[in-house]
């Protein structure tokens, strides 16, 4: 069964986190068989951007050790052999070039949605 | 008797989301139709039995006449329904979730368990419906 | 063919998304799909007559039935539908799915 993850909130309690949840839940379907792929749209599409750094947060004496690593997961599902893809009109809007994004990441038109869509059983948006 | 998989995503009292997805679970079992919720994240906190009803002084309302809602005992009313219609209900906490949130007691009948039980959850059922959150 | 469902809850005038997730509709539609817009929570404030969600009206003629949570309409006080949208309870929902539409929740 094919499933597509239509991913479109993006940092989201990501600190807290140390992970965007979404991404992370992917991997661990796809660690229990699900054959999951991933579409980032409106502002997840920052996703695929290189060069994110979380480093540095602090509360009093408390500092993070494990920043969420977004490009990280993205290069782990990626390696895992899901394919990734964002909104070339959200990556537009947003001034998103593709040399600034991660290797990968497949760039779709929203007009073929409709066929991508055809390729899953499951739909699941986030 | 076929059977359907919900995600849910979002903590009590703060979406209108939560009532919603009572509302279909609801709807399902009364049609008979099966159902298995996966809580991730703040919905972890809907089975929680440490929530209390409370009066409201606002409406000049007592504990009793408030009748103040709490999700876990919605979530004991589903289980009741689904006994009463002969309906398979599961309700899975996402164990990580429940960890980060403290929310160990939980309703009698609901577990724990992790995306794998999620996934599991899918292939038994007709259909999967993500409720995401915002 | 396939059957979609794609379910909103968010106010269509609060945001771009919405006509964006419209003319996902359509072109499902135009991709020899069956597809159902439920309305439900906030989203139910495009289905009250006069309200201008062109994206809608739009969708309607092309041929997506528009579905509305008449429980949404009534606590909103949606007492006039515009004429493309039938209100509807839940149970059209778990019908779509049951029936193994590929559901989105917006």
């Amino acid at each position: 069964m094919r499933v597509l993850q239509i991913i479109e909130p993006a940092y989201r309690a990501t600190l807290e986190e140390q992970d965007d949840t979404v991404l992370w839940f992917t991997r661990a379907i796809r660690a229990a068989g699900a054959h999951a792929d991933v579409l980032l749209c409106g502002t997840a599409v920052n996703y695929s951007v290189r060069g994110q750094d979380a480093e540095g947060m602090r509360v009093g004496a408390w500092s993070q050790r494990h920043p969420p690593a977004i490009e990280h997961e993205l290069a782990k599902l990626l390696e895992s052999g899901a394919r990734v893809a964002a909104l070339a009109e959200d990556l537009a809007e947003r001034g998103i070039l593709t040399e600034s994004m991660l290797p990968g990441i497949e760039v779709l038109g929203r007009k073929s949605l409709g066929g991508l869509c055809a390729q899953y059983e499951r739909i699941w948006k986030w | 008797m076929p059977t359907l998989t919900l995600l849910l995503m979002d903590a009590p009292y703060e979406q209108a989301r939560t009532s919603t997805a009572f509302r279909l679970i609801d709807a399902a079992l009364r049609r008979g139709v099966g159902v298995r919720v996966f809580a991730y994240e703040g919905a972890v906190s809907l089975s929680m039995t440490s929530q209390k009803p409370h009066a409201n002084a606002v409406h000049g309302r007592t504990l009793e006449e408030e009748a103040h809602p709490t999700p876990h005992a919605w979530v004991g009313a589903l289980i009741d329904l689904a006994r009463e219609k002969g309906a398979t209900f599961d309700w899975v906490n996402c164990g990580l979730c429940v960890d980060e949130r403290g929310a160990n007691e939980v309703v009698a009948g609901v577990r724990r368990g992790s995306p794998a039980d999620f996934w599991k959850m899918n292939l038994e059922s007709v259909n999967t419906l993500v409720i995401p959150t915002r | 063919m396939s059957c979609y469902l794609l379910i909103e809850s968010r106010d269509p005038f609060e945001s771009k998304g919405f006509n964006q997730r419209c003319e996902l509709a359509l072109t499902l539609l135009g991709e020899s799909n069956a597809v159902t817009l439920f309305l439900l929570e906030n989203a139910v404030l495009g289905a009250r007559a006069g309200a201008k969600a062109a994206g809608l009206e739009k969708l309607a003629k092309a041929g997506v039935c528009l579905l509305a949570d008449e429980f949404a309409l009534r606590e909103r006080g949606v007492t006039e539908l515009a004429p493309h949208v039938t209100a509807a309870n839940l149970d059209a929902v778990i019908g779509e799915l049951a029936g193994g539409a590929k559901a989105l929740w917006n």
